[in-house]
């Protein structure tokens, strides 16, 4: 590495860890909480035996993984203006990742709370429970932990997904490499840096998930 | 347990005396259940009174537990009445509400095949959860009398374990001090050793006779013959959905009147 290189990716990397801090990390975070309050509702519904809460849920499941990710933050960024509704960068962005999280959360919850055993609701309806008691109380927290690895999966995505934002104009790790990119001409250095940034957020995201995954293992029915 | 000690395992009402009163606490009439084309149950009627032991013994597939659960609302009937006590009656034919399956299962307490304990909370908020988080009585009063139940069943010491940390009749002694706590007027047990370890069968059925013996109301679906006819007051043996033969265990175990009856329990008794 030359000199000017090294001098380049010292100076360049605070910008770029600022970004991810200020930009990447809270929009993944804010995403994947309202995306998982998304998730549960839609997974419920598609749960329910009352085909007018099931019908919405499988569209709304259809409609998110059927369509790319950029094609829905351009709609609601480029395309809602036209119909009147103009959103700023940021909160576009979060709607977007929101919407999209929900979708995919939305599966792996339903099919962990398939997961948990018959005979739990059983127990759960034999102390007197109500439905959504035990929903509460028993179902989830066991679903909750066979849920933890592929939740980690799309959280994971999520926080690779966000330099999407770049596009609409959010400040975040990938526009900020973009940006001094452009303006120093080392692409390849700008890039690789930034993709190194990004490699050790999920790093750090992968051993929190094992960690969580043992913390929680008591959870699961043997 | 040294005299002068509170009896939490009381039977609601008290002792009753050996063999039972007059007085019924479940009464069932035409349990009907049909899966499609295949009818489950037919016409069962069962009737049990107070302090008395009702076996119900039959074949796999027999409809035997379909007809427990339908005790406590766990299976809905397509037909049939079950009432428990002298205040709750469930009309299935007409179509029991939320409320009134509530109020019956309110009334029973169940023991499962597979202990169904839950995996996530330890032995003593196993027991709590449906006295403290259903019928809303005080923690503290509800604790003591858990931690009497399990010092009873021997598992005391086990008052903080998670269940995946105990042996399968640990589990299902569990299982009974969780259906006890609730104080139900009626016990329900199905086939509470069929998943243990042969020799774990004894610890748990010497516990359910102790039960027995203290004078509460249960219904047992069981294969095992021998403890039936130790514990139970009647006898009814169910095969394709319908009752085929009932009355005192000696009679129905050892000199069945049906040809159905006699080949279940001798296969029973003589395997090979």
């Amino acid at each position: 590495m030359s000199p000017d290189t090294l001098e380049l990716v010292t100076e360049s990397l605070w910008p770029l860890v600022r970004g991810a801090i200020t930009g990447t990390i809270p929009l993944a975070l804010v995403s994947f909480a309202l995306g998982l309050v998304i998730a549960l509702v839609i997974a419920l519904m598609r749960l329910s035996r009352r085909r007018w809460l099931s019908a919405p849920a499988r569209a709304y499941v259809s409609v998110v993984r059927g369509t790319p990710l950029l094609v829905q933050l351009f709609v609601i960024f480029f395309g809602l203006p036209s119909v009147g509704v103009v959103i700023d960068p940021w909160p576009s962005a979060v709607v977007a990742f929101s919407v999209n999280v929900g979708g995919y959360a939305a599966e792996v919850i339903r099919a962990a709370i398939l997961s948990v055993p018959k005979g739990q609701w059983e127990a759960a309806h034999m102390v007197g429970m109500s439905h959504g008691v035990a929903l509460r109380r028993i179902i989830l927290p066991q679903a909750a932990r066979v849920s933890v690895p592929p939740l980690s999966n799309t959280f994971i995505s999520l926080v690779k997904d966000t330099s999407l934002a770049s596009v609409i104009l959010v400040t975040e790790l990938f526009r900020e490499a973009q940006q001094i990119a452009a303006f120093s001409r080392e692409f390849m250095v700008l890039y690789v840096e930034a993709a190194a940034i990004y490699w050790v957020i999920c790093l750090v995201l992968s051993a929190a998930q094992g960690r969580l995954e043992q913390r929680l293992d008591r959870y699961v029915a043997r | 347990m040294s005299p002068g000690d509170h009896d939490v395992l009381e039977p609601p009402g008290g002792h009753a005396p050996p063999g039972g009163t007059g007085e019924p606490v479940l009464v069932v009439e035409g349990l009907g259940k049909r899966f499609g084309d295949h009818e489950v149950l037919r016409s069962v009627d069962l009737r049990v009174n107070r302090g008395q032991v009702l076996a119900l013994i039959g074949p796999s597939g027999s409809g035997k537990t379909t007809a427990l659960r339908c005790l406590n609302g766990l299976e809905r009937p397509d037909t049939g009445t079950v009432r428990v006590g002298s205040d709750v009656a469930v009309d299935f034919a007409t179509g029991a509400s939320r409320t009134q399956v509530a109020a019956l299962r309110d009334r029973s307490a169940m023991v499962f095949q597979h202990y169904n304990l839950f995996p996530h909370k330890t032995v003593l908020e196993n027991v709590l959860e449906g006295p403290v988080v259903v019928q809303r009585r005080p923690r503290a009063e509800v604790t003591a009398e858990a931690l009497e139940l399990l010092a009873r069943v021997g598992l005391a010491e086990k008052r903080d374990a998670y269940p995946f940390e105990l042996s399968g009749g640990q589990q299902q002694r569990v299982g009974i001090v969780r259906a006890l706590a609730l104080r139900p007027t009626l016990l329900l047990f199905d086939e509470p050793t069929s998943a243990l370890d042969p020799e774990l069968v004894g610890d748990v059925l010497g516990l359910i006779k102790e039960l027995a013996d203290e004078g509460w109301t249960m219904v047992i679906v069981t294969h095992e013959l021998q403890f039936a006819r130790e514990v139970a007051h009647e006898v009814v043996f169910i095969d394709e959905g319908a009752v085929v033969e009932r009355g005192h265990p000696d009679q129905v175990l050892r000199a069945p009147h049906e040809e159905r009856t006699r080949q279940f329990v001798q296969r029973l008794l003589h395997p090979f």
